[in-house]
């Protein structure tokens, strides 16, 4: 369900312009991400969308229906929309949160709960946490109930209004990796909001630099926006060191995955041997690195190995390639293809080689 | 004779025992019902009041206003604007229930306005009206202030019922008229005790209340509350 701004501007009565002019297609089943410094106007917009504000000039349309028609009741209930801090019932509990939508458009209890349970699985949270309260759940669960209730009525539309931005940047990382594939298997259309553009850079098919004042700056891809940003403003906010964003668009083809010595976690190592060996378990899994000229008494065991850095998924941005070599004790970058099996290791150097082949960020995703 | 035997003697009347428990249901109430319609109506206010800075003040002031009348002036007032009779115990009711309004619009506005306002925006954007959205999520969120609040009120309706007795409405407060007229303690005495017990019985009563209508509040950590209740 594709999203049309019009001409769309916001003017309070004291003569604040909180949106200009804005014209602006979100396209059915991806995701938008509405980013820009504070006062740009980005949550004004999405509020727009939902009728939470009502625009001064201009028109909103929702798969081409102008939204002032409908009931903004009705709208609302077949928009899903997620907040900072989740903006969760403290007084209900998490199946009670998760199942107000289906409730207020009419379902029947149980089924409201059933759907409710479903959606939490759908989210990665744990049954049992169904029946706690809000200030029970830590605020990486809160934003995933947040999320489940958004999604609760099986609405095409989904708000997003910087409902990342209070947790810690690991847990926030977890939350936009279960966005993608949640989106990757239900393709709503979602409008994102943030002002973090790491973030819009990363979740965004599409994504709108906005500047203070209200005024659309740029509307392209993620790639577009790095590589060919419009004016200083736009250039500036995507920041100095676009080179290394861009690395996210980059695949992994072109680094060259290279063999490394490997044991077995159980076996018993009868040579010491003058280089790192990667620790990998009977499923050939990546356990660690034993380090050179190490002598082991019987079995090699999980302790005797040093912890290796991140892992390299096969095909994933190759920024993560650079990380999973820096972040190596033996300064080799474990690959791990789909199953997280082992398959060799990339160097810091080759996988800089690639990135200076591509001296702009360049090279499709 | 001791107050003892004297208080004995005064307890030992079976129409004396059947009058005083008649004083009790009347006194229970007398000050309830009030308490009942001024929460209603306090809540009524808290729906106009929210969110407008206008209406609050106005409501304040009004409230204290009509707090600070005096209850005996009041009672004796009302028979002439509601046209009830001198003696009708529903001037008491009528009179208790502006108390109980005017105590409870503050603590009523102040929970309302203390619901946080990314939960109200979030009610409003999951496709709740404004009515419902009241009902449903703001009036329940200020249950843990408002209880406090008709706590209080509580105690004063069943303090103040007693003065009701100088117009002739019944209550507790015929066993201070009663003893007064006669230099009589027992009657007194006995007043004072069934007052006190019937303001601990009914306060137990509505922290009991209060507790089974927010189980949420329990969930929340550090709440000290929790462990001393």
């Amino acid at each position: 369900m594709g999203i049309e701004f019009r001409g769309v501007t916001k003017k309070y009565p004291d003569g604040t312009v909180a949106v200009d002019d804005l014209s602006l297609t979100v396209e059915d089943g991806t995701i938008t991400v509405l980013v820009g410094p504070s006062g740009c106007g980005k949550t004004t917009s999405l509020r727009m969308i939902n009728r939470m504000i009502e625009p001064t000039a201009g028109t909103v349309l929702l798969d081409g229906q102008d939204i002032r028609e409908s009931d903004p009741a009705v709208l609302r209930r077949g928009i899903g929309y997620v907040i900072q801090h989740a903006g969760l019932f403290p007084h209900r509990t998490v199946l009670g949160n998760v199942a107000t939508v289906p409730l207020l458009s009419g379902w029947d209890r149980r089924k409201a709960r059933q759907r409710a349970a479903e959606l939490l699985e759908t989210v990665g949270l744990p049954a049992e946490l169904g029946r706690r309260y809000p200030a029970q759940l830590s605020g990486g669960q809160q934003q995933r109930v947040g999320v489940a209730r958004a999604l609760a009525a099986d609405a095409p539309v989904l708000l997003m209004d910087e409902p990342f931005s209070a947790v810690d940047p690991v847990v926030r990382q977890g939350l936009q990796d279960e966005l993608l594939r949640l989106q990757a298997r239900l393709g709503k259309t979602i409008v994102f909001v943030t002002h973090d553009i790491d973030e819009a850079i990363r979740l965004g098919d599409k994504v709108a630099v906005l500047r203070v004042g209200g005024r659309l700056a740029q509307y392209g891809t993620p790639a577009d926006v790095l590589r060919h940003p419009v004016d200083d403003f736009v250039a500036g906010f995507v920041g100095k060191d676009r080179g290394y964003r861009g690395l996210s668009f980059l695949s992994a083809e072109g680094v060259r995955v290279e063999d490394v010595p490997t044991i077995r976690v159980g076996s018993a190592p009868d040579v010491v041997e003058p280089h790192w060996r990667l620790a990998v378990n009977d499923e050939g899994e990546p356990r660690g690195w034993l380090p050179p000229d190490s002598t082991v008494d019987g079995e090699l065991a999980e302790s005797d190995l040093v912890a290796g850095g991140s892992l390299y998924r096969q095909g994933d941005p190759i920024r993560g390639a650079l990380d999973a070599a820096l972040s190596s004790p033996a300064g080799l970058g474990v690959v791990v293809d789909e199953g997280g099996k082992a398959i060799g290791v990339v160097t810091a150097h080759q996988v800089l080689d690639v990135i200076e082949g591509h001296p702009e960020g360049v090279g499709g995703a | 004779m001791t107050f003892l035997d004297e208080l004995s003697r005064f307890l030992g009347s079976e129409n004396v025992r059947a009058q005083i428990l008649a004083n009790l249901l009347d006194h229970c109430y007398l000050a309830l019902l009030p308490l009942v319609f001024g929460a209603v109506l306090a809540i009524a206010a808290g729906w106009l009041g929210r969110g407008r800075r206008r209406v609050r003040g106005v409501l304040f002031v009004l409230s204290n206003l009509l707090y600070t009348i005096p209850s005996l002036a009041l009672f004796m007032v009302i028979p002439g604007i509601i046209g009830t009779k001198f003696t009708s115990s529903a001037n008491v009711v009528v009179g208790l229930t502006v108390y109980t309004t005017a105590l409870l619009v503050r603590p009523v506005l102040d929970a309302l306005d203390a619901v946080p306002p990314h939960v109200v925006a979030s009610a409003t954007a999951l496709g709740y009206r404004p009515a419902r959205r009241f009902f449903a999520v703001e009036l329940p969120l200020a249950v843990p202030v408002l209880a406090a609040g008709v706590r209080v009120a509580s105690v004063s309706n069943i303090s103040l019922v007693s003065v009701g007795a100088l117009i002739g409405t019944g209550g507790l407060g015929v066993l201070f008229t009663d003893g007064f007229q006669r230099v009589y303690f027992a009657p007194i005495v006995v007043g004072i005790v069934l007052t006190l017990l019937l303001a601990l019985v009914v306060d137990l009563l509505l922290v009991a209340l209060r507790r089974s209508l927010t189980p949420w509040d329990r969930a929340a950590p550090g709440k000290a509350e929790v462990s001393a209740a």
